[in-house]
């Protein structure tokens, strides 16, 4: 049964994945990643990740996804024209890309000690302390330094985007 | 794989579907034309990291491996503000999305 | 051993006077760069006296009586050195060091001596030239090297000294370097200057392979102690001392520079070319005297070249009409009988040769720069003549010094070049035939120095009259001075002929003498011979240049090819330059220029510049602004990097090559 709903949900990564690199709109593209995002949280809810697949669904798939869709349509992409291309992209990408995947998955076939997931098994095994609890606690205690930084992070964040997207009429109507 | 029917799916499996992912991504960055499309190929290569952190950190127990992917997802929270303000902004200035007539940078 | 005798003033005050006069001499107002000037070698003269003084105190002057050596204050040799060492490299050691023993003592009397007259007489002299500050430099800094070398207590400081005095007789020699003549003869001066210091380097690293020591002290008593010392390597290292030396004090066949030195002011000719620096190979040879004195081939070798240069100078120096060139010629000839001394290991009578001479020359090149200053730079002899009345004192010192130089008793000359002739005479196989040819060179010199004498001085007045400067005093002091050294520089060897005690105060630092002087009839009637000649040779530049003055020029339209051998130097000059100079030019032009420098330095060069550009160029196509190449080569990379960490090559490069072997074994 859970390989089952591993093999549906893997497949509706790879089918979004791959969809994403056949279309040939932006916005076609986007909304196939959605679907890669949303499958992917529901793989997480299956290792036991109950709090990151929440908010794989909020912030990335909620969010982010969202804003893409935003600029697409900010920006009126249309379908891809067709340009003058790179042949390196194609003479020197696509073997490193297949020489990555060949690495990764001899090491990862030939690796002797991974486990098996099983259901219902997340950090602990305890029934009295919760996936998000487990996190809160180092979180906000051993790794609060980090946490405080990220979110000075994404202020810094917010106000390049403000700086780099107004624009220039605006600034100086403003003055 | 009697085994496997009742007891649950190698871990494995779920690496090497990162792997796959992680690879179309890069094939993705390698040959989509729109800058917007690029973009989204690394927000996949990096869901496909995130992956294989859960992965690993539900096999050796360890909720560092689940905080480092909530660190990821905030720091692309950011980096896709960025980048898409910086894309507004190469539209702005250059008036196409085409990735190959953004060339500025060429000797 | 009471106090120090401040040996290290001696060079230092010279080398002041060389800084000031050098680096603000222009500046400053003329009296204080004379002062400065004067002030050194007196000073450093001053030194010397209080050093001698002290040493040799009069209490025990007056207590010595007989033969023997001289009893002294301090222990001679008095050893300085530097509290800094110099090189320490493993087993090599060289220090600072000065050493004042007999032998350099009489060596820097006469240095700072003589070299304190001229500066006076420069003073009249270069008064009315530019550049009077940087002469007196030029002069100081030679002082201050020449000290160093007379000083120095092991053969590298010698070498420093050496090559300094070297380095001021060019700047000396080209001191009127807008002339081209100038210039090229300050630099011949110094290339065969050089080519003696490649003897002399060969010599010293000889010395210090075999003997592992540079310094003079320790070398005479390695030699001493082991007998075996005799030929072979010891030869070696005298003839490339030799060479040096032959080098420095211009003997054959090294003597080209000399002549052409003479381009310099007169007063740099008197000191440095007539007193000094030519006489330091002498000083070396005397210094280095017990290498010499273990090889008896090496000495024959010095005797003849010595007693060949000083024939063969005399011969040029028979038709030269420049007063300068006989002077010059003059001074070769006599630095041949120095050597000559030495040759047959007379050492104390090459010494006292070196004292007298350097009197005299010094005398009579001083007394010829009067006559060219007076006569308003003309320096022909032909165009000279009459001038005994408009220069009476010139006249008079120059008398002396043609008296002296001839070997006339009881002036300077004859004691010393007795001397020599006597040891030579008694000096086993060959000396009789050395005898002779210094014996019809004292003739050849005693005519030239008389056809000198009558030419400039008597007869009827041959050039223009006008420009006549009278001679200031600053010129004429040093000249009376010199004057009289030339008559009484003689009697210090305090007998009536021949070296004397002056052989028997220098024997501790030269060894004793191998004849013992004054012995009785046979110097007698050799010192007689000696007188006659040198009559002879005033009788005939007499009848050649007094009774009938047509007589020279009759005997050279009768000689003609003879007297053109003479008087173009025998084509020495020609023929260094098309044996040596052409080739060696020929060789930098064309190959060295060329193929070396053109050809492969260029051609590198070009190479070089060559592929940087082209793979520039090839390189220069990637960076396309092509952000999808970049991505491509972004993963190439970091597939390669993926890959050189996961696979371990080792492994993998050993079971390939097993396959590959084993495969190729079937």
């Amino acid at each position: 049964m859970h390989l089952i709903l591993f093999f549906v949900f893997a497949g509706f990564c790879l089918a979004g994945a791959i969809n994403l690199l056949l279309q040939s709109h932006p916005i076609n593209s986007a909304l196939s990643l959605i679907v890669v995002m949303t499958s992917l949280a529901v793989l997480y809810l299956m290792l036991g990740a109950e709090f990151l697949a929440a908010a794989q669904v909020i912030v990335y798939a909620g969010a982010i996804m969202v804003l893409f869709i935003f600029v697409v349509m900010l920006l009126n992409a249309g379908r891809e024209e067709r340009t003058l291309g790179s042949h390196a992209a194609r003479a020197v990408g696509f073997p490193a890309v297949v020489a990555i995947l060949a690495v990764i998955a001899t090491v990862i076939v030939k690796a002797q000690d991974l486990g098996i997931a099983k259901l219902g098994e997340g950090l602990t095994n305890a029934p009295d302390s919760t996936n998000i609890e487990t996190l809160s606690k180092v979180l906000f205690t051993e790794l609060l330094l980090p946490f405080e930084v990220t979110s000075v992070l994404i202020l810094i964040a917010i106000l390049g985007a403000v700086a780099l997207a107004s624009r220039d009429e605006e600034r100086q109507a403003g003055k | 794989m009697n085994a496997l029917y009742s007891h649950g799916v190698p871990l494995s499996y779920y690496l090497l579907l990162s792997a796959l992912l992680f690879a179309l991504g890069v094939v993705g960055f390698l040959i989509k034309r729109n800058l917007i499309t690029v973009f989204m190929s690394i927000e996949l290569m990096l869901n496909a990291v995130n992956l294989s952190f859960v992965t690993f950190a539900h096999q050796w127990h360890a909720v560092k491996g689940q905080i480092f992917v909530f660190f990821v997802m905030m720091v692309a929270a950011a980096e896709a503000a960025v980048g898409l303000a910086i894309i507004i902004a190469i539209f702005r200035a250059r008036a196409t999305l085409a990735v190959d007539r953004i060339d500025l940078m060429k000797l | 051993m009471n106090g120090s005798l401040h040996l290290w003033l001696i060079p230092l005050l010279p080398f002041a006077g060389f800084l000031v006069n050098g680096l603000l001499g222009r500046r400053l107002p003329k009296w204080l760069v004379t002062s400065v000037a004067l002030l050194a070698p007196l000073a450093a003269f001053g030194v010397v006296l209080c050093a001698a003084l002290q040493i040799f105190t009069p209490m025990e002057l007056r207590s010595w009586n007989g033969p023997g050596p001289i009893p002294s204050a301090f222990a001679l040799p008095y050893i300085e050195i530097c509290s800094h060492p110099w090189i320490n490299i493993g087993a090599l050691h060289i220090d600072f060091s000065f050493v004042l023993d007999q032998l350099s003592l009489v060596m820097l009397l006469v240095v700072t001596g003589v070299g304190f007259l001229i500066h006076v007489y420069s003073v009249g002299y270069m008064n009315d030239e530019a550049g009077y500050a940087r002469y007196f430099s030029y002069l100081n800094l030679f002082l201050f090297f020449m000290t160093v070398l007379v000083l120095a207590g092991n053969a590298l400081l010698m070498f420093v000294g050496w090559e300094g005095v070297g380095l001021a007789s060019y700047l000396l020699i080209g001191f009127y370097f807008q002339k081209t003549s100038a210039a090229d003869a300050g630099k011949k001066a110094f290339i065969v200057n050089r080519i003696g210091d490649f003897g002399f380097l060969i010599g010293m690293f000889l010395l210090l392979a075999n003997f592992g020591t540079l310094t003079f002290a320790e070398i005479a008593t390695k030699l001493g102690q082991d007998p075996g010392w005799n030929g072979g390597v010891v030869t070696v290292i005298a003839l490339c001392l030799l060479l040096g030396a032959a080098g420095k004090s211009a003997q054959l066949p090294l003597y080209i520079w000399l002549p052409d030195a003479m381009e310099g002011p007169t007063p740099v000719s008197a000191l440095i070319h007539a007193a000094t620096m030519v006489t330091a190979g002498v000083y070396m040879i005397a210094r280095t005297h017990v290498l010499f004195d273990h090889s008896p081939f090496a000495l024959g070798v010095v005797a003849i070249v010595g007693a060949a240069t000083a024939l063969f100078a005399a011969t040029i120096g028979l038709v030269q009409n420049d007063i300068k060139r006989v002077l010059a010629y003059s001074t070769i000839s006599q630095l041949g009988y120095m050597f000559l001394g030495c040759g047959v290991a007379a050492y104390s009578a090459a010494i006292f040769h070196l004292v007298t001479h350097a009197f005299f020359k010094a005398l009579l090149f001083l007394a010829a720069g009067s006559v060219i200053h007076a006569i308003g730079g003309e320096q022909d002899l032909r165009k000279m003549g009459g001038l005994w009345k408009k220069l009476p004192v010139t006249f008079a010192v120059t008398t002396v010094g043609v008296l002296a130089i001839s070997g006339f008793w009881p002036f300077a000359g004859f004691f010393s070049k007795d001397a020599i002739l006597y040891a030579a005479f008694t000096h086993g196989a060959g000396g009789k035939a050395l005898w002779f040819v210094g014996l019809v060179t004292a003739l050849l010199t005693s005519f030239y120095m008389f056809r000198l004498w009558y030419l400039a001085f008597l007869g009827k007045p041959r050039g223009e009259a006008a420009h006549h400067h009278s001679t200031p005093w600053s010129m004429l002091v040093p000249l009376v001075i010199l004057a009289l050294l030339s008559i009484c520089g003689g009697w210090i060897s305090g007998v009536w002929m021949g070296v004397g005690h002056f052989g028997d105060f220098l024997a501790p630092s030269v060894g004793a003498q191998s004849v013992e002087a004054g012995n009785g009839s046979l110097e007698l009637i050799l010192s007689i011979l000696a007188v006659v000649v040198a009559l002879l040779g005033w009788f005939i530049a007499d009848l050649f240049y007094r009774q009938k003055p047509t007589r020279p020029a009759e005997l050279a339209a009768a000689l003609p090819g003879g007297y053109k051998l003479l008087a173009n130097k025998y084509y020495v000059d020609e023929f260094y330059r098309a044996t040596i100079v052409k080739p060696l030019l020929a060789i930098s032009t064309y190959f060295l220029g060329w193929v070396v420098d053109t050809g492969l330095l260029g051609g590198t060069a070009w190479l070089l510049g060559g592929i940087a550009t082209f793979a520039g160029a090839l390189l220069q196509r990637w960076q396309s602004g092509n952000l999808r190449s970049y991505a491509a080569w972004l993963a190439a990379g970091a597939a390669a990097v993926l890959l050189f960490v996961v696979v371990p090559w080792p492994a993998v490069l050993a079971s390939l090559s097993a396959i590959h072997l084993g495969g190729s074994g079937h």
